[in-house]
């Protein structure tokens, strides 16, 4: 006979503001929650540079430390995280099973926060060149550049910092940008504009990206005109955005078209009884740590109630089990 | 307690090109996120292949003539040397299975 499975109280999956905000909660609340926070931990925080709106950290942090701090407050508390990537979901019952390299874990209630990754361009070029100048990490890769011209895609406040980071190194930065108009805040954009290594080409896009052993050009194109021309670099760096990493849960709990995690706002309750999602896998207009750091805290929250309500019937079902 | 050696752009040839067993070298920097992700899962390898493999720490901060010479572009890149060349390149940062999945050839 084997021994049966624990059924936890708690699983969260992920990692990033959310997840580490959720499990110092949910461990403070004795829940002892199993966390997994992936091979790839610490969310989009890890790939920044300086934090400088964070509350609590007037002189700004740098991304990867305010994770590690937040980790550590978990284990603290006594979150049980593992480094495990999560292979498969299963939430639809009244014990949701998790399976990760090979095992199997069981909870009552599990908190989504698996976050969003970044959206490469998809053109010709792009993924064969990735790690021979294309580039999905400013802060990483910024060193290799030092005296080359370089580019980066996107108008929002992601390719504003990169671009503005990357003029530290490079020296040209051409940003490029396929409307006219940004998506960045006032202060990046400013920020940007006011850097005298950083071009700007707006109404532009990629096409191609060209090289033998490593980026030497890329194809524009004018988004209006249609006209092709080509810009010499040897860097690409990419911030056009990110897409929800919510295909673990396809079909079993309810998203939008774009696959963003729904919630009963002003709740994180998912359309499945006890599952509760956060961060950026809900959230398409603020994806702010502060703001993931907030629902990964309503989540746990709303999880901690969640089983404190519905006790009775599972722990029966539990009892009968075990 | 570490099971990974660290190594410097001098130490290069006698550690890693005149090395007996295959030598994983991870170029890594104290900036990079994702260099920090993957150090706990390189010290696993390490400590259960050390009978085939060795893993080297590289910080190119500190030893830019090394990652310079085998091109690296990105960090983490992981090269796996193996009779004194490069045999395989990993880039990016990966969990454990992928990695030894990598590493087959040698473990």
């Amino acid at each position: 006979m084997t021994t049966p499975p624990t059924i936890h109280d708690l699983i969260i999956v992920g990692s990033g503001p959310a997840g580490y905000t959720a499990a110092v909660y949910a461990a403070r609340a004795e829940l002892a929650p199993l966390v997994f926070e992936g091979t790839q931990f610490g969310g989009s925080l890890m790939t920044t540079t300086e934090v400088e709106n964070f509350p609590g950290f007037k002189d700004g942090i740098m991304g990867p430390e305010l994770m590690e701090q937040m980790r550590e407050q978990a284990l603290r508390f006594g979150a049980d995280i593992r480094t495990e990537d999560v292979d498969e979901l299963d939430v639809t019952g009244p014990v949701k099973t998790v399976v990760a390299n090979g095992e199997t874990y069981q909870a009552r209630a599990i908190i989504l926060a698996m976050g969003a990754e970044p959206r490469y361009l998809g053109v010709p070029g792009e993924e064969r060149l990735l790690g021979r100048g294309v580039s999905a990490c400013a802060t990483c890769d910024g060193f290799f550049f030092r005296d080359q011209d370089i580019a980066v895609i996107g108008g929002g406040d992601s390719a504003m910092e990169e671009a503005t980071f990357l003029t530290r190194f490079a020296r040209s930065v051409t940003l490029i940008h396929r409307r006219d108009e940004f998506r960045a805040s006032k202060i990046m954009l400013e920020r940007a504009r006011a850097n005298e290594k950083i071009r700007f080409i707006t109404n532009a896009q990629v096409v191609e990206v060209q090289g033998e052993n490593s980026v030497t050009n890329l194809v524009l194109e004018d988004t209006v005109t249609g006209e092709r021309s080509d810009l010499a670099v040897t860097g690409l760096f990419v911030a056009v955005g990110h897409d929800p990493r919510s295909s673990l849960v396809a079909g079993q709990v309810d998203r939008d078209a774009d696959g963003y995690v729904l919630v009963q706002s002003p709740t994180t309750a998912t359309s499945v009884p006890g599952v509760f999602a956060a961060g950026d896998l809900v959230d398409r207009t603020y994806r702010q740590a502060i703001t993931a750091a907030g629902t990964g805290c309503s989540a746990s929250i709303d999880a901690e109630r969640w089983l404190a309500e519905h006790a009775a019937a599972d722990l029966s079902t539990a009892s009968a089990e075990a | 307690m570490a099971n990974t050696i660290t190594i410097t752009d001098s130490s290069f040839v006698e550690d890693v090109l005149q090395s007996e067993k295959p030598v994983l070298v991870d170029f890594w920097a104290t900036w990079c996120g994702p260099c920090k992700m993957v150090a706990p899962v390189l010290e696993e390898i390490a400590g259960e292949h050390s009978d085939k493999l060795t893993v080297a720490k590289l910080d190119i901060d500190a030893n830019p003539t090394s990652a310079q010479d085998y091109k690296v572009m990105s960090i983490p890149t992981m090269i796996l040397f193996s009779g004194g060349k490069p045999v395989k390149t990993i880039v990016g940062a990966k969990g454990k299975a992928a990695l030894l999945r990598d590493l087959g050839d040698v473990l």
